[in-house]
């Protein structure tokens, strides 16, 4: 028996997060790779996508340290964030983790994580994070 | 650097629309006042410079910028303001673009005079933000990036512009002391500005050492959390003489869009939409950037002024910190930028801000902006940017 496709939606994405998978959308019609997944391709219109799984690792394109956090982050400050170019060329923000700041720099490779605590009230989303591979 | 002045004077652009009157509340910390109450202090202003308009029955459209209903627990701002601007039952709409909603509103003001649909319109700009403490603007703030993969990672406001700033640093060897130098330019400015929120020089020390906010940018990298509201009424260019004798062109009114999220973009350094903007911004003024005389610049973090210079092409990509530092944007130089202060020293109340750009604009172009007045500005540029530049809007004026 078939299963049904997940909808190509963020809510799904962090469904994946949760079961430590990190996933994008690739449409069917012209091959472009959408992270965030959305249902509606930007490039050429089609809804036809599939789930594809991203390799882990990237490189870090830019960074900063967050001292003023907001109210959920302010126990963790500060903090670093970065961009992370995955190796498919997909980029994602997230946070840092165990590594000191003094050894962040541009251009680094960092592999990507995943947290299990999951929050209360909405939104339910598990985080991803980076770490050194 | 050598920045080469064209003939502005003869920029033989149409006019879209003409500012025939403009006013701006004191920006500040203002206690006890409500939004809409700076919004009032604003028109009076613009009511006061223009004795020969009938508000009621001359101004047949209101178009408002207002950001965040949080702060005052209020939406619905548009009819709100037309009815303590005295002109119900006028047809009033909100717009709302991050920091941009006013810029965003003086561009739709400005087509629909320059569409034939009105002879003359009010816009305008409110935010009022210092009743709320630091944590509750900030949280406001970040609603104007993407919640489910930035603010959700714990990415600010501040922290969008420093993965621009640190991007910068690295590709072009920008440094902090050039962005620190934007901060001393912009609150010397302000000390000149008797409707700045901060009028008070800064040194180069001070702005340096001062708090980190999210690496590289500090305390005085960032813009103010401000109280304030701003006005112009705009006419039909064939009737603007009616009710002024200087009257101000809009020569080129430009707009575009990017991605949400700053990691979904092509590049870190430069904003595509502030670049597309001031292309159309440009062709519709038929002007180039040798044209401007002076220019008001979105400066919400002073790394956003530097990458300013680069989008509008006052400088080359990446050239941006040689051009602060070589004053070539300071009052006397040969682009002034931010001669109000900027969003830095006259503050950022954000709906205000575009049209709150476009008042300084007015004011350098009609002569009436005192100890920072540029002499002789003939064509004026302002360049208004919503989030970390998900939208962007570039205006052109040109005095009449
Ligand atoms: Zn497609």
């Amino acid at each position: 028996m078939m299963t049904e496709t997940p909808p190509f939606t963020i809510e799904q994405f962090y469904k994946f997060v949760s079961e430590k998978k990190l996933m994008a959308a690739e449409c069917v019609e012209c091959g472009t790779m959408h992270l965030p997944p959305r249902p509606l391709c930007n490039g050429c219109f089609s809804s036809h996508m599939k789930w594809v799984e991203l390799k882990s690792g990237g490189k870090l394109l830019t960074y900063t340290v967050i001292h003023i956090a907001p109210k959920r982050f302010e126990s963790l400050a500060p903090y670093p964030v970065g961009i992370v170019e995955l190796e498919d060329g997909l980029k994602l923000p997230g946070i840092i983790r165990d590594i000191e700041h003094e050894k962040i720099s541009v251009g680094m490779r960092l592999e990507v994580g995943f947290e299990t605590v999951e929050s209360s009230g909405w939104p339910v989303w598990p985080r991803y994070f980076f770490k050194a591979p | 650097m050598s920045w080469r002045k064209g003939g502005s004077t003869s920029l033989s652009s149409k006019p879209l629309a003409t500012i025939i009157s403009a006013g701006l509340s004191k920006f500040g910390r203002r206690e006890g006042v409500y939004g809409r109450e700076l919004f009032a202090e604003a028109v009076k202003e613009a009511y006061d410079r223009c004795p020969n308009l009938d508000p009621r029955r001359d101004i047949k459209a209101l178009f408002v910028g207002h950001m965040g209903e949080s702060y005052e627990h209020q939406g619905h701002t548009g009819p709100t303001l037309a009815d303590w601007a005295g002109l119900l039952p006028v047809q009033a709409t909100r717009v709302e673009n991050a920091c941009a909603s006013s810029g965003v509103a003086l561009r739709w003001a400005t087509l629909a005079i320059s569409s034939g649909a009105y002879d003359a319109v009010m816009v305008g700009g409110v935010e009022k933000m210092t009743h709320r403490t630091t944590p509750e603007v900030t949280e406001y703030l970040a609603m104007a990036a993407d919640y489910p993969f930035e603010q959700w990672h714990g990415i600010t406001f501040p922290g969008l512009y420093a993965l621009m700033a640190t991007a910068h640093m690295h590709h072009y060897g920008t440094t902090e002391e050039q962005m620190a130098r934007v901060a001393v330019k912009n609150h010397h400015n302000g000390a000149l500005n008797p409707k700045a929120h901060m009028q008070k020089e800064v040194t180069l020390e001070k702005a340096m050492t001062s708090r980190v906010i999210a690496w590289p940018l500090k305390l005085y990298d960032c813009s103010l959390i401000t109280d304030g509201a701003s006005c112009l009424i705009l006419a039909k260019p064939e009737i603007a003489g009616k009710f002024t004798d200087t009257p101000v062109h809009v020569i080129g009114a430009g707009q575009a869009s990017d991605a949400i999220g700053l990691y979904e973009r092509e590049s870190c350094t430069t904003l595509k939409a502030a670049q597309l903007a001031g292309r159309d911004a440009y062709k519709m003024a038929k002007a180039k950037p040798q044209d401007i005389d002076i220019a008001e610049t979105h400066d919400c973090f002073t790394i956003a002024e530097i990458i300013a210079y680069e989008d509008l092409g006052f400088c080359s990509p990446g050239d941006g910190g040689r051009m602060i530092e070589e004053g070539t944007t300071e009052i006397g130089g040969s682009i002034p930028v931010n001669t109000s202060g900027g969003l830095k020293a006259k503050g950022h109340p954000v709906g205000a801000t575009g049209v709150g750009q476009a008042y300084e604009m007015y004011l350098q172009l009609t002569e009436q902006a005192g100890r920072r007045q540029v002499e002789g500005a003939t064509v004026g540029l302002t360049h208004n940017v919503g989030g970390s530049g998900a939208t962007a809007t570039v205006h052109i004026f040109r005095r009449a």
